[in-house]
């Protein structure tokens, strides 16, 4: 990490106006600030590591405040790209203030999904100094025709919350923008705004013009004050397992009412959802207290926010979806309930607390279970350390590429070479092979199929000099349509009462509709609702009363571990001397452990059997997140299967794997061979539906698919195509083609996570030590107690779930308590003017469901769990 | 491939996990809904799917007439996606249909995307047709039957058969086509006294009762019902 640089003073001194203004508010500029300044003036990229309340804001924004008030003029000057909208608006309103109180003739403006099509023209036409932004609409303004013109006199770009874009395909769009704009305007200076993270070059590099980090000054702000973080325990035994923290409701109420104000982090909008309703039933003193997840609707959110900022709010129970953006003065406490999966992450979440970055921020780590508390304790260990986590970023998506060069081609010819240099300019795609660039591009211009059926239905043309031009300038608008790089799971409207009258809560997957019975009731938006019928695409509801609601469930909602923090979990399970810190029952548990198996040590793979209730058990301690685990669940029970060991089921935490099995395992390490990834892979990819719903995603960036047509839906007739059968055609028939090269490239990661699985299984050859033991060992109690909770799933797939279904429901009819038949039907229609089969598909591919994927544990946790425990506060092994 | 037999006035017929019906004392196939050239169709309106769906589906067609071996294939209308779809075939996909003629007599039944030599074809006791009527001993497609069952908190959702003692709608066979909940008014009202659906495995079929599918929950579709 680059130290501080103080900036010599004369190098970066401030307009008349500017240094006035600061001087009556009687602020000086920080070091890094300047130091941000000085490098822009010298015509210089710089990227700012700072912490949260570190200036970061003014000091990326300083450099424009200074070149505008010396010279006024016209145009463009400045690009501002935010992850959030939301985070956009709130730094035009924070940077109207400097202006107008200095007295500066400089003009803003927010362009985002938000701003209406009139203010959209009026910035093209007569654009502001300043515009603020997000990376879906710079790619849209870069798609128009007239976007040379617009952007040739830009001077600088700032990119906030860069830690939170680079990595993910929102940053590999962005990337591949800020090289067209390094075509479009190579003078403009790049101002990076970030939190402190662990990859600081990749940071560099994702900023610089040349993808390689060339030219880009490190400039970090001193450090802040070190966080002030205690772990709370419930007062007796540690619970074996359980994620949702709820014993610790009654020390979270007393923490909040503490404090001026709080932030309750928890992990998963079903944890949310409970704890709200846990704080709620304690809540006698009638506390403002508040929910905030990603399901809730738009407007619920913002009220939410704009209570936070005013500072009504006592405390706010919020997922990830507070984890980035506006910054509210008055949090002074972070609760975190539930492991904090990653030191960043939780640095990033303490830092909500307390914007002053001389003084500490406070936080309180309330773990759930045993785990959950050495993975506390060895997060604390790295937070103190300045230890920080997380991968480097993944090369960039060939999905968001192809998305790109249609824009790219949108805007006016190109030739393919120009475009390629341009593009390897990011730097994501620095290392981008010719032949996959010239794969998306033949993907854009017809498909890019072997059977070259499409001549007729190009999209794109060649000119005799080889520069590709739009065939069709209707292509370009349902491009505009479909642009982005979030693909949304199909969700449904959730509205209290009948009809257009209702409120609407929020939105929840239709999935877990799908497995709502009327009458049936279920915690939503702090609420306990009853489920009365499916109307178009609303879920209708009432205020319901009573006990035992399920709870929303999202499998794809749980962060997994990182690397980092695991392997300090393995560090801690073999070090005896600082067991001494830990609560007296974890400690006994693992020296139990230690006596009748043996504790995981750092490089090898753990992996015990034993039989149990008429079952064999194998354990793995692999320590590589849940999705890893499922996956590697998913491999394992099929090898296990060709081996004639019969396994019947498997459940997946973020420490271990657990399969059980009718026969005993034996050879347990040629079952771990690398091999698995061969053949039982491709196998499992055929019918996964992870990977049909990473297809899915890929083919709705690339463009393949729309999830937004013109005026197509009117025709009646069948516009679309289930992305599932697309991906069972096209794996038979070119199982290379360039979207399921991305796709695989995609499931390396993510809720696949096969890459984790494969450096593991290569790590681990040659290490597997097996404990053949004669019972279950005391390691292993927390994964078998999930046994029944989690989702179980077997390799099978589908066909044996529903031969399983098949002999419930015979079963079901012969004790005669089959359903009943259908009610009458009303009368046959005779004649049916739309095909409802076409309609029926239209629909289904907006709203496509992610198959098979079932709820967890969260889906049958009941309000009843809530227990008053009493908490008490741990001291902290040194 | 284990076909599951059903009788339809006295009749035995087998219903094949491939998604074909099987009327052995015939030798008669009978296959809806192959919307062949839907790709090419999509493709024409700017979505370029992979172009192999009629290539895909013909050999499905191909396999279940070498092992059935039947004197008459039945293709139960909308065979092409649209009425141009026959012009756009390759010559690989041309040649496969020729083939095809030369192991088997095939009818083409009329369906509401595509012309054919015949509106209905009538074998008595059955009648096999496009668009079912709700007549007694009718054997149809258009509806594209689709249902889902819940297990342990999973959903598994299939093409399927819906029978009961008066008529069977066949799901449909193309590569590229999609399904319409059997819970739909359209389906469930041909089958006033209940149904059961037989949905396609690998290599068998799965029965259930019509009354027990769980939602496919695809509701746009009724909100453009009024369009």
């Amino acid at each position: 990490m680059p130290e501080p640089i103080p900036a010599p003073p004369d190098l970066a001194p401030l307009p008349a106006p500017l240094a006035a203004w600061f001087a009556r508010r009687g602020w000086q500029p920080h070091p890094h600030q300047r130091a941000v300044l000085a490098a822009a003036r010298a015509g210089r990229s710089a990227l700012l590591l700072a912490p949260t309340g570190a200036g970061k804001t003014l000091a990326g924004f300083l450099p424009t405040l200074a070149d505008l008030a010396e010279t006024p003029r016209p145009g463009l000057h400045t690009l501002y790209v935010s992850p959030l909208k939301a985070l956009a608006a709130d730094i035009a309103r924070n940077l109207e203030r400097p202006i107008a109180e200095a007295g500066l003739a400089i003009t803003l403006d927010v362009r985002t999904g938000d701003t209406d099509q009139a203010s959209r023209r009026r910035q093209r036409e007569a654009p502001p100094n300043i515009l603020l932004t997000t990376p879906e609409s710079l790619a849209l303004l870069l798609s128009f025709p007239d976007s040379a013109r617009l952007f040739a006199d830009l001077r600088t770009v700032v990119v906030d919350e860069i830690h939170a874009l680079a990595g993910t395909k929102r940053g590999d769009q962005l990337a591949l923008c800020l090289a067209r704009l390094g075509t479009l305007a190579p003078g403009a200076v790049r101002i990076g705004l970030s939190a402190t993270a662990p990859w600081p070059d990749h940071l560099a590099a994702f900023l610089s013009a040349d993808g390689r980090g060339t030219g880009v000054e490190r400039i970090a702000a001193p450090p802040g004050a070190a966080p002030a973080i205690e772990i709370r325990l419930p007062e007796g035994p540690l619970p074996w397992s359980g994620h949702m923290g709820l014993m610790a409701a009654e020390a979270i109420y007393r923490l909040i009412r503490a404090h001026r104000s709080t932030i309750v982090f928890v992990n998963t909008r079903a944890q949310a959802e409970l704890v709200f309703a846990a704080l709620w039933r304690l809540n006698d003193d009638a506390l403002p207290i508040a929910l905030h997840h990603g399901s809730l609707a738009r407007d619920q959110r913002l009220k939410v926010e704009a209570a936070m900022a005013r500072g009504e709010l006592r405390a706010v129970v919020a997922t990830s979806s507070l984890d980035l953006g506006i910054d509210w003065g008055e949090v002074d406490l972070v609760v975190q309930v539930g492991a904090p999966k990653g030191v960043s992450r939780l640095l990033q979440r303490i830092g909500r607390a307390n914007h002053r970055w001389d003084e500490p921020s406070r936080a309180v780590l309330v773990p759930a279970n045993r785990f959950e508390l050495l993975e506390c304790l060895c997060a604390l260990d790295g937070v103190r350390e300045g230890a920080l986590d997380g991968d480097p970023s993944p090369p960039g998506g060939l999905d968001v590429l192809a998305q790109h060069v249609m824009g790219t081609v949108c805007a006016g010819p190109i030739h393919p070479d120009e475009l390629y240099a341009e593009v390897t300019r990011a730097a994501p795609y620095r290392d981008l092979a010719r032949r996959d660039f010239d794969d998306v591009v033949r993907f854009v211009e017809d498909g890019g199929y072997a059977l070259s059926a499409y001549e007729r239905y190009r999209r794109l043309f060649r000119d005799a000099e080889g520069r590709l031009h739009l065939a069709d300038e209707r292509a370009a608008r349902r491009w505009r349509l479909n642009i982005g790089t979030i693909v949304e799971a199909p969700l449904l409207k959730v509205k209290l009462g009948r009809g257009f009258g209702g409120a609407t809560l929020g939105e929840i997957e239709e999935y877990f509709v799908s497995l709502l019975n009327p009458g049936d009731t279920f915690l939503f938006a702090g609420r306990l609702l009853r489920f009365d019928r499916l109307r178009e695409t609303v879920v209708e509801c009432s205020p319901a009363h009573g006990d035992d609601p399920k709870v929303p469930a999202y499998a794809g909602g749980r962060l997994p571990l990182t690397t980092y923090l695991a392997d300090r979990v393995r560090a801690l399970l073999q070090d005896r001397r600082r067991w001494q810190g830990l609560p007296a029952d974890v400690a006994e548990w693992l020296e139990l452990q230690r006596r009748r198996s043996r504790l995981p040590g750092p490089a090898d793979l753990l992996v015990e059997t034993f039989p149990r209730g008429g079952r064999w058990f194998l354990v793995a301690y692999c320590f590589e997140g849940r999705n890893a685990h499922q996956t590697l669940g998913m491999l394992l029970t099929r090898r296990m299967e060709r081996a004639g060991f019969r396994p019947l089921g498997f459940v997946a935490t973020d420490y271990v794997l657990a399969v059980w099995s009718a026969a005993e395992p034996r050879d347990v390490a040629r079952l771990f061979d690398e091999e698995m990834l061969g053949e039982d892979l491709e196998e499992w990819m055929a019918e996964s539906s992870l990977l049909k719903r990473t297809f899915r995603h890929v083919a709705v960036i690339a463009g393949l698919v729309e999830r937004n047509h013109l005026g197509g839906a009117k025709t009646g007739r069948q516009v679309t195509v289930n992305t599932d059968l697309i991906y069972d055609v096209l794996r038979k028939y070119e199982p290379d083609h360039v979207l399921l090269r991305a796709t695989r490239a995609d499931a390396a990661r993510g809720l696949v996570d096969v890459g984790r699985v494969a450096l593991m299984l290569r790590r681990a050859r040659g290490r597997i030590v097996h404990m053949a033991l004669s019972r279950v060992s005391p390691l292993a109690v927390p994964v078998l107690l999930e046994v029944g909770k989690e989702h179980v799933a077997t390799g099978e797939g589908q066909d044996a779930l529903l031969a399983e279904a098949e002999a419930a429901q015979l079963l079901a009819e012969a004790r005669g308590e089959a359903d009943p038949p259908a009610v009458t039907p009303p009368p046959l229609r005779a004649e049916r003017p739309v095909h409802p089969v076409h309609r029926a598909n239209v629909a289904r591919d907006r709203k496509r469901r992610p198959g098979g994927i079932a709820l967890g544990t969260q889906g049958r946790a009941t309000l009843r769990t809530i227990r008053s425990r009493r908490q008490a506060s741990l001291p902290l092994p040194e | 491939m284990t076909a599951a037999p059903v009788h339809l006035l006295g009749e035995r017929l087998m219903l094949d996990p491939a998604g074909a019906l099987w009327w052995p004392a015939r030798r008669l196939l009978a296959i809806a809904d192959l919307h062949l050239e839907k790709g090419s169709a999509l493709a024409a309106r700017g979505s370029l799917v992979p172009p192999y769906d009629s290539r895909a589906t013909l050999e499905r067609l191909t396999r279940l007439v070498r092992l059935y071996r039947p004197e008459r294939l039945l293709l139960l209308g909308d065979s092409f996606h649209d009425p141009k779809g026959a012009a756009r075939l390759g010559a690989a996909e041309r040649e496969a249909l020729a083939a095809l003629s030369r192991l088997t007599a095939i009818t083409w039944l009329a369906g509401n995307h595509d012309p054919g030599t015949a509106e209905e074809v009538h074998e008595p006791p059955l009648t096999f047709r496009h668009v079912p009527r709700g007549e007694t001993g009718e054997v149809a497609g258009h509806l594209h039957p689709k249902a889902a069952v819940t297990v342990r908190g999973a959903w598994v959702a299939r093409p399927c058969f819906v029978a009961d003692s008066r008529r069977v709608l066949l799901p449909a066979f193309g590569a590229y086509t999609g399904g319409l909940d059997v819970r739909d008014p359209a389906i469930r009202s041909l089958f006033p006294r209940g149904a059961r659906v037989f949905l396609l495995g690998k290599d068998r079929l799965f029965s259930f009762p019509l009354a027990a599918a769980a939602p496919l929950s695809e509701p746009a579709a009724k909100a453009m019902s009024g369009a």
